[in-house]
This record gives structure tokens, sequence and C-alpha cells, in this order.
């Protein structure tokens, strides 16, 4: 069973929903992320999220891209990514760790290549936001064979013909994208994921995970009801950009430490 | 070589050009790399291209304003001055500079303008990098009433004050985008933005021959209508079709239109010219697929500056409309079959062209149309006198007074 698998299993037994944070690499510097890592397990991330920052992040709004834009200010690369996963399961061999970004930088190293080292440096799963099913089975044929798990983005949009697609090529877990937007817009509607939900298990045996605009404890209490597990991005990585070095994992920690309380009580 | 062959008709129906594939694939190029949330809308979009492209009502309509609106067709000039200076082949000038906005751009405005109105889309938005874009979406935005706020990033509004007061002058917004290198690609992140934000009352005019299908074959077929109109002039005017066709690539939109009829025509060379800027061997260049490799951004498979890690990596260009570091999908696999050859010219270069068709024709050419003249002016005098050589005049330079005059070191 692949350690994403295991978690959910778990989760579930406890009758508990996943906690996800997501930072992007490298942000603020590359020397702070394994540590971030390995506080955002301690405080209760269930399965981390960690970006590999791009250029051109089309799918993001503007607090990942500054995120995105000062992990390249250090010249952080796919390659640096992968040693940090290395490095922080030296101390950490339980908590899933998932790969998100986009298609690039992963197509300029190649995909065999990158399926081996994430196997390798334990990676558990990749999510490549433009690259939809419809463009993926070769690439992530690659990650099936390595037994990384590719995870796929469903949005409100979403038609079950695509929902189907989906369904055949995704492994761990299922993201859905919850309102219209980039990441870190506003405006969550909670009646339109509680409808949907449901229709997208009839398709999907895998857990789902809601994300894009779940900002404080009571929307992650709201949304965690309604799924398998949160997603947090935009607003940890606001916390980032907010704290100084000295401060940014105690704050970060502590943020994260308020959502794990706020979902326990589902 | 084909007209000899006893069963030619049959092989030209077999190779008779036929790309995209029904996905939206040139080759190994071009697809839909999109995230999830853009899916709905893209799908939406193909499904009304594919039906209004063949509706005679829709045609008619389109036929109309490109003739009373646009003031197609444009014609062909045959520049004898030029050629004479040049002892060589014959330049003929197609003259896209004399549309409405001056350049070819507003063919494909006016088609995804009258699509958009058919699909209910009151507000457009647009990319621009020089501006001319945004001006010829802006254009069509107040011809047909609809709302038009245009991204432009804040490095090229600071190099282009006059477009940008064009637009508004049209009725548009123009939001400044601060993020990454603030040119033409980060206006197009931040179109997309917009677009997956505000999906359902909002159309996406990209300008160029990129981003997810069904953009890189609509945006071609709308300027299309420029190669159409040659195939029927060029025999007029010069006796028979062109040896060679000529246009500078940025994105390749005009590039596009002026190839695509030529794409099954035996013996008509293609030549698409990028923008080597300072010298391809300085870096500093907007050559993507003279110097770049394959790879996925803004939707598509194609060739693109990038540095070893995947990152894309910043332009450079006299002239902002050549100015991105990608380049249309179709481009990458018309190199790649071999039916179109891809070569390169410096900012000096294209400078000397455009004082040259100044001086000897009285025409002032943008700066990405020097790029193709000055590649015509090149081999013009490596060709025989009865050769043809068919350059795309994608633009009129009046836009592009401010960066010659401060290249020549001249205050205005």
């Amino acid at each position: 069973m692949s350690r994403i698998q295991t978690t959910f299993e778990k989760l579930k037994q406890r009758g508990c929903k996943a906690l996800i944070p997501f930072v992007t690499a490298g942000d603020p510097n590359p020397q702070i992320t394994v540590s971030l890592m390995h506080a955002l397990a301690e405080v209760g991330a269930d399965i981390i999220e960690v970006g590999v920052p791009f250029s051109d992040p089309m799918a993001d709004g503007p607090t990942i891209q500054r995120s995105s834009e000062r992990a390249l200010k250090h010249g952080v690369t796919l390659h640096d990514v992968l040693d940090m996963v290395a490095e922080f399961r030296t101390k950490d061999e339980r908590t899933p760790v998932v790969l998100m970004g986009y298609g690039n930088p992963i197509e300029a190293m190649g995909w065999e290549r990158f399926a081996t080292r994430c196997a390798q440096t334990g990676v558990d799963g990749v999510l490549t936001v433009d690259f939809p099913p419809e463009e993926s089975h070769e690439a992530f044929g690659h990650l099936h064979r390595h037994g990384v798990d590719p995870i796929f983005l469903l949005a409100p949009t979403t038609s079950d013909a695509r929902i189907e697609q989906v369904a055949k090529l995704a492994r761990g877990y299922v993201y859905y994208v919850s309102l219209k937007g980039v990441t870190g817009a506003g405006h969550l509607d909670l009646s339109a994921i509680a409808q949907k939900i449901p229709h997208i298990r009839q398709h999907i045996g895998l857990p789902i995970g809601v994300g894009f605009g779940i900002r404080d404890a009571e929307t992650a209490l709201a949304v965690s009801k309604l799924c398998d597990g949160v997603v947090i991005g935009s607003r940890i990585v606001q916390e980032i950009e907010s704290s100084n070095e000295e401060s940014v994992i105690s704050n970060v920690a502590r943020l994260v430490k308020e959502l794990r309380l706020a979902i326990n009580y589902t | 070589m084909q007209r000899k062959s006893p069963h030619s008709s049959m092989r030209l129906r077999k190779l008779a050009y036929n790309y995209p594939d029904s996905t939206g694939h040139f080759g190994p190029y071009g697809g839909i790399y999109v995230a999830e949330t853009l899916m709905g809308a893209l799908d939406e979009l193909r499904v009304a291209y594919e039906h209004y492209s063949v509706d005679p009502e829709f045609k008619a309509e389109l036929a109309y304003e490109l003739k009373h609106y646009v003031g197609r067709p444009s014609p062909i000039y045959h520049a004898r001055h030029w050629s004479k200076r040049l002892d060589g082949a014959q330049i003929y000038l197609k003259r896209e500079d004399l549309n409405h906005t001056g350049a070819h751009k507003v063919n494909n405005t006016v088609g995804q303008a009258l699509l958009a109105k058919r699909m209910g889309k009151p507000r457009v938005i647009a990319e621009t990098g020089a501006g001319q874009h945004g001006v010829a979406t802006a254009t069509v935005a107040a011809r047909y009433g609809m709302e038009c706020v245009v991204y432009m990033g804040a490095e090229d509004i600071k190099r282009q004050a006059t477009n940008v007061y064009r637009m508004k002058l049209l009725g548009a917004t123009v939001v400044p985008v601060e993020s990454g290198s603030k040119t033409l690609k980060d206006a197009l992140n931040e179109a997309m933005r917009d677009w997956v934000t505000n999906i359902e009352n909002t159309f996406y005019i990209i300008g160029t021959v990129a981003g997810p299908h069904p953009y890189p074959m609509m945006v071609r077929d709308f300027n299309s209508v420029v190669s159409q109109e040659c195939m029927l002039q060029m025999p007029e005017l010069a006796g028979r079709q062109p040896d060679a066709v000529i246009a500078c690539v940025g994105g390749g939109s005009n590039a596009m239109g002026i190839f695509h009829s030529y794409i099954d025509v035996p013996g008509v060379q293609l030549i698409g010219v990028e923008a080597a800027g300072s010298g391809i061997a300085s870096g500093q260049h907007a050559a993507a697929i003279t110097a770049g490799k394959p790879g996925v951004l803004h939707g598509n498979r194609t060739y693109l500056l990038q540095d070893e890690n995947g990152q894309i990596i910043e332009t450079h260009s006299i002239s902002a409309g050549l100015d991105y570091p990608g380049v249309g999908p179709e481009h990458a696999w018309l190199k790649d079959s071999g039916r179109a050859q891809y070569v390169a010219i410096e900012d000096s270069e294209a400078l000397q062209a455009f004082h040259d068709l100044c001086h000897y024709e009285g025409i002032i050419p943008a700066l990405e149309s020097s790029h193709a003249l000055a590649y015509a002016a090149k081999i013009a005098p490596t060709m025989g006198h009865d050769k043809v050589l068919l350059v795309n005049l994608s633009g009129r330079g009046d836009k592009d007074m401010a960066t010659v005059a401060r290249v020549s070191g001249i205050e205005l």
C-alpha cells in the first residue's frame, strides 16, 4: 500500500479528515524548506504538498506566484526540490509528500528520470497543474511504473466524461478545486461543493481533497465536513510572506495547528 | 518534381495538409495543456468555433466586416525600386499595414469578436505586448459594443505609451501586469487568470497562433484570409505564385496567415524570420525555433526559450511584437516536418531594412515586419531577376517612431 493510501486508511479508521498544507520549495529560502516540512508534520499535517517553483505559474494567483519568484531568485531547481524531499525522508518515513507544479521543468528533466528520482527520494505523488488527462497518458505512465501517484485536479466545470478519464489515471487522491478562478481567490461556495462531491464519488473511488479558497479555521472545518481532506496553500504562503526568517517556522506551525484543531471537530 | 509524376494528383491529395488533428495536435506539438479549471471553457469555445466557422451567416458577416470595416482585400505591391537596388529577385509586399488599425492583427480580432457575440459573451479580454493586439481588440470591442480589458506588462506600458492611450480612447481598460518579467508572457498569464475567474461572461481573444487548442487553429484560420488573397493576387500581378513567402515570426500569426494556403502548393518555399536581437550567440534574442527546444507553456507544446531546468527565460528584441519566448505550435511542426524554414535576423539588420523601405519605397514598415524585409534583402541579391519573393508587410511603423529615433540617437 502506498504512503498516501495508508494515510487515508488510518484517518478513515479514526474518523478524521486529512490536513494537506502547501508550501513552495525554497520560499523564503532553500535552507528553511526541510525544517518547515518537519514542523508541518509535527503540528499535524497528514500530507505535505511541495510546490516546484516555475517562472510562469498560470493557474496560480499573485500570492503563490510571488512565492515561486522568491524561490527562483535563489535558483531553486527541480533537482534541488527532489534533494529537499530526500533530506526530509531521512527523518520522516511516514508523511506523504506530493510535488505540485507545472509540466515544463519535468519535461526538461525527462519524465522517466523524474519518476525514477521521485521513487528514490521518497516523493509519493505528483500534481502537474497544466497536464490534463488528455495529454498525460505517456508522462504519467512513467509515474505509475515507479509507484508514484499522479494526482489530478477536478473543477466545478469538469464534465462526467472527463471525471471518468481522470478516474482511469488518478492514484492516491483527487484534488477538487472548490471555486472558479486561481489559487488564493475569495468567495467559497459551500453548497456547490456539497453538491459536487457526492457526484464525483459516483465516478471515483479515491479520497477527495478540496482546496482553493480555504482561509481559516472556520472555512477549513466547513469544507472538511464535505470531503476527505482540505488543502491550504495561499493562506500559508501569505504567512510565510509576512513573517521574517526567524519567525517563519513558528508562525506557519501556529497557523497549521489552528487548522488541525479546527478540523478535528468534524 | 511532383508535376512530372503520373500519380501527381493522387499524391497531392494524400499530401493535402490537414492539421491540427481533432485534439489540436500538429504532430507532437500543440494540444491542450491547461489547468482543469479552463477545460470546460475551451470545450465550449471549440464547439462554438466548429459550428460557426462553417455557418454561412457567420461567414457572410465576417466577409462583410473584413471588406467594409478592415478594408480588405489588402493590395500586393511590387517594390520595384528596392528590388532594383538589391539587384536580384523581385520583392512583392502584401500590404497588411494598410488594414484598419495598421496591422494584420485586426483580421483575427474581428473574427473572434463576432464569435464572442454569438456565444453571448459581453466582455472580451486580451493580452498585448507592443499594444497592437490590444488596440485591435479594443477597436472591435468598441465596434460591437463590448466591455474590453487589456492586460499589458508594466514594462511594455512604459515603452508603448501611445498605444496605451489609443486603447483608452477606444474605451478599453488597460491593466498593468507587475508580475514576472512584466512583459507579454506575464500579460498572457494574467489574462488566463482573468478568464478562469470570469468564464461565464468573458471571451478571451488571444492575439497569436499559440495557446491551447482551438486557439492556434482559430487564429490561423482568421488570418489565412491573407494567403487566400495572395493566391489570387500573385498570378494577376506577377504572372505566377512566388518562389518564396517570407514573414516575421514572434508567436507567428501573420506568418501562419500568409503561409497557410501555400502549404499545399509545391515549389513555394516558406520562410519564417525570428528576432535574433543582439545576435543568437549573445543570448539576447527571441528566436524560439532557432535557439530553443520543445517544452510546454501557455497551453501548448512547442519550441521555447528556456534554461536547462525548464524555466522560461526573458527575451530581447528591438521589436516588442516579436519579444515572446515561444512560438505557435504549427510553426514548430512546419519546422520539424521540413515544410518551412526558420531563420533569424538581428536588430541592426531589421533597422537597416526599416530605413531602406522608408527610403526607396516611401513605406514605413513595422519593426516586426522589418525582420522579414531584412531577410528578403539578404537573399534577393543571390537570386536571379526572374525570381519572386513575397513578403508579408504585416504592419506599419508609426508605432515604432520613438524606438527608431532613440536607437538613432535622435530626441523627438
